[in-house]
């Protein structure tokens, strides 16, 4: 047991996170500059599930002949055509763009290439086709729940703390968003349904990491009624912040599991969760917290306004 | 926090003996389930379209043109009323919403014996007992009929079950297992058919109305006579199906035939259709009941040597000259098919007719390997989650990591257990939200546990730590979890298919984890600090 159990953090870490608090705010202006700057000039990549359009995994024989495929498949008139390699030499993902007029369309267009294929494919992976009306339908719900679950997160913040942190919530998380689709912009990855519900477990990940901070820095302010409000954010933050990284790292590891095991499928939504993960766990420390300080959250604290805790009555631990 | 009471031991122990007993069938394959006893639990995981393989398709009942036929009726309806009344009118015909008529001589005296009403009331008591759920409005000589809101919208949704209830015939046709079909909002119909080897096929049938019409062909304009620029009133041009083999009996794909408008007979009278030969060509094969023959037997009769046309979807299949009377109800049409048209025709014969035009508005099919391999790939992923994330708590927490490892096992029983409880779908994305559960289900447990440390550091006993480290923790997962579970609840809310099943997993996955970091391990850490007696926690 000599090595066990293994301290990540050594107890009573005094790293001074409150005072890099400018850097950090400089480096989460710029990442939300740059993510907003590439989404409004280079866009966005749309999967099918948005634009509408086709999509088709196709296995074949040998190792794909890619560069042949696309020559036949630009030759039938359906507009753009793109080719990848998926997952393995003999997989090919095909994408052609939104056939103009509707949803038949749509449905002839699979047939063609299909006919067109012929034998160089042995077996159809996947065939996928939305439609024009159901795509404008998926963007909208998709917007919906981002934003509603960033105000149901925020309004419940609010409700079990004060609304200080729960402005620090909504920063946080609405950083963590922008980050993450300024990321799907500049690497280019597609944009899809998978994408939105990454987004919102990337939320649900990030603002449960936050609500562990705050609840310390709450309990915190209630036994601490001197200690200035710097000292006191670097001490709830190095008090939790061997949980923050044990469960980061634990999280990690399932995801990787993910990423590197669970299929060409799903491997970019496994991206774009870890991806959520080291995002979150910065935001909760570098931009949530902050963010409640400069709200003046130990005026409303000390007037001694505050409901709901436990821990509140207890006798301070030395 | 250190106290148990006997009946919430039992309660805990129960539960999770409960969502072992509910897991354990997934252990198994369908037909070793199938040998255990009636009383074994044998739900096992319900597994999504795009894993075990099979099409997705979502469909638009066209209701606009339902609604508009029927206006078309009711205007029909209104037509035959007023002549029969002798009630003259200067115009008739259907707007968007509603039909319109204008009365000629609105205020004439009607016809002797309607107790002196005038023409325009006469007309009016009329439209008014002619069908229930509509409204009649007099203005000046303009009566306009509309269904009322109720009318109309009970109406869609007869149309869209009636359209159901075809679509269901004809996926049935295609003898899958365990095919889905519902309603999905006012106008759609999603259908969820697992394990299909042709989903072209199925979207071919689909996308077809397949409204069959006998009609007689318009004497005047016969083959070799010149096309009118319009339609002569009583008739209606239709074109031949756009194929590229030429009906023996028709003529050229796209040739234009006038048809007298009157349907001979339609497809509503069929009993049976089957795909069969015809002195060696393909040809569908049909019945009619007894209404359908005696109407199909009086024309043959009387029109002997003319030629007559078979419609599908006001296209012609097919046109040839009667040969003689058809008494018996049954017969075959030739239209130069294929084996498989007579197989797909027959089968929309047989199925029935759409009572409205439908368009497919998405389609996701998943080939059976792909779906193996993503079960495989999501089996591998999992069990290396799970490892590496059991491996990394016993080394940050010693034997409290073992503690919370076993609470992660029942937390997985009771994750799968729980799916299976509720049929929930497992889907792709699904599988990477057990994985992540897998690696946030610990947090519960860490949060108590660096509490814990802290507790101890602070120069608690064991005991007491304990107690602490729990109370102290439990507000905290308890506000982080609900936050998490309220973004995956509104993703639930949101989501469709695949997206809908992982938010089903994760959702599911945090509150299991929440009841065995509170619970579970809580009791199982209690229970080995009163067997050893520790003066040092080894955490």
């Amino acid at each position: 047991m000599a090595i066990f159990p293994l301290r990540l953090v050594p107890p009573n870490t005094k790293i001074d996170f409150i005072g890099r608090r400018k850097i950090a705010f400089v480096f989460s202006a710029l990442l939300i500059v740059l993510s907003l700057g590439f989404i409004a000039v280079k866009g966005l990549n749309y999967g099918i599930d948005f634009k509408g359009g086709i999509l088709m995994e196709v296995r074949t024989p040998g190792p794909a002949d890619i560069d042949g495929l696309r020559k036949r498949l630009s030759g039938l008139g359906l507009g753009e055509v793109a080719l990848q390699e998926f997952g393995r030499p003999d997989d090919v993902l095909i994408r052609i763009e939104r056939q103009p007029g509707g949803e038949k369309a749509q449905m002839v267009a699979v047939e063609t290439v299909k006919a067109a294929l012929g034998n160089d494919v042995s077996s159809y992976r996947r065939t996928e086709f939305v439609g024009p009306k159901v795509g404008g339908e998926l963007i909208q719900a998709g917007i919906l729940a981002v934003v509603l679950s960033l105000l149901a997160i925020m309004v419940y913040v609010w409700f079990r703390f004060e609304w200080q942190f729960s402005v620090g919530a909504i920063v946080a998380l609405t950083h963590d968003v922008v980050a993450t689709i300024g990321l799907f912009s500049v690497l280019g990855l597609e944009f899809n349904l998978a994408t939105v519900a990454a987004i919102l477990t990337i939320a649900g990940y990030s603002i449960n990491d936050t609500v562990v901070v705050f609840d310390r820095i709450r309990e915190n302010l209630r036994k601490f009624k001197t200690m200035p409000i710097e000292t006191l954010l670097n001490l709830s933050l190095n008090q939790t912040l061997s949980r923050t990284l044990l469960t980061s790292i634990t999280t990690l590891l399932a995801l990787l599991a993910i990423y590197i095991f669970g299929g060409a499928v799903i491997r970019d939504f496994g991206f774009a969760l870890i991806w959520g993960v080291l995002i979150g766990t910065y935001s909760s420390i570098y931009v949530a917290s902050p963010v409640v300080m400069m709200m003046n959250i130990r005026e409303t604290i000390t007037s001694g306004s505050v409901g709901g805790g436990e821990t509140g009555q207890e006798n301070p631990a030395q | 926090m250190i106290h148990f009471s006997r009946w919430k031991i039992i309660l805990i122990l129960g539960l999770c003996s409960l969502g072992l007993v509910l897991a354990a069938p997934n252990l198994f394959s369908k037909e070793q389930l199938a040998g255990f006893p009636a009383w074994v639990p044998k739900s096992t995981l319900n597994l999504g379209l795009d894993l075990r393989g099979g099409s997705h398709l979502l469909l638009e009942v066209d209701l606009r043109s339902a609604f508009k036929e029927r206006l078309a009726n009711l205007v029909q309806a209104i037509r035959a009323e007023l002549r029969s009344e002798r009630i003259g009118y200067s115009r008739i015909g259907a707007t968007r919403d509603q039909a319109l008529v204008v009365i000629r001589d609105p205020d004439k005296k009607a016809r002797r014996g309607r107790g002196g009403q005038t023409n325009i009331e006469r007309a009016a008591k009329l439209l008014r007992r002619l069908e229930a759920g509509t409204e009649v409005d007099v203005s000046g000589a303009r009566i306009t009929v509309s269904y009322t809101v109720e009318a109309r919208r009970e109406r869609d949704s007869q149309v869209l079950q009636q359209s159901i209830e075809i679509v269901r015939r004809r996926v049935d046709e295609f003898g899958t297992t365990e095919p889905s079909i519902q309603s999905q909002g006012s106008n759609r119909i999603l259908v969820q058919v697992p394990g299909l080897d042709d989903p072209e096929r199925l979207k071919k049938v689909l996308g077809q109305t397949a409204k069959m019409t006998f009609h007689l062909l318009d004497e005047r304009f016969g083959f070799g006579t010149p096309l009118p620029t319009v339609a002569p009133p009583g008739s209606f041009f239709a074109k031949q199906r756009p194929d590229k083999r030429q009906d023996l009996q028709g003529g050229p794909p796209g040739r234009v035939y006038v048809l007298k408008k009157r349907v001979v007979v339609s497809g509503e009278h069929l009993v049976d259709s089957q795909p069969s030969f015809d002195t060696g060509r393909p040809v569908v094969s049909f019945r009619f009941n007894t209404i359908g023959a005696r109407k199909f037997g009086r024309v043959t009769q009387e029109n002997v040597g003319k030629p007559f046309a078979i419609l599908l979807d006001n296209e012609v299949i097919s046109a040839p000259v009667i040969q003689g009377p058809i008494l018996g109800g049954s017969g075959i049409i030739t239209g130069g098919f294929t084996v498989s048209e007579t197989q797909d025709l027959a089968l929309l014969l047989r199925a029935g007719a759409l009572p409205a035009p439908m368009t497919i508005l998405e389609e996701r099919t998943v080939g059976p390997d792909l779906g193996a391999d993503s079960i495989a790939a999501g089996q591998i992923a999992c069990i290396i989650g799970f490892i590496l994330v059991l491996v990394f708590m016993v080394m940050a927490y010693g034997i409290f990591g073992v503690f919370a490892n076993i609470a992660l096992v029942l937390n997985m029983a009771l994750l799968l257990g729980g799916l299976s409880l509720l049929q929930a779908t497992l889907t792709l994305p699904g599988i990477a939200g057990i994985v992540l559960t897998i690696g946030m289900a610990v947090d519960a447990n860490v949060l108590v546990f660096e509490r814990i440390r802290e507790e101890v550091a602070s120069g608690r006993t064991p005991l007491s730590s304990v107690d602490a480290g729990y109370r102290r923790a439990l507000t905290t997962i308890i506000d982080a979890n609900l936050t998490t579970l309220i973004a995956a609840i509104i993703l639930f809310e949101f989501g469709s298919g695949p997206v809908k099943g992982f938010a089903v997993t994760l959702s599911i996955g945090l509150v299991t984890s929440m009841f065995t970091a509170i619970m579970v391990t809580r009791l199982i850490v209690v229970t080995y600090l009163r067997l050893r007696r520790l003066q040092t926690l080894p955490i």
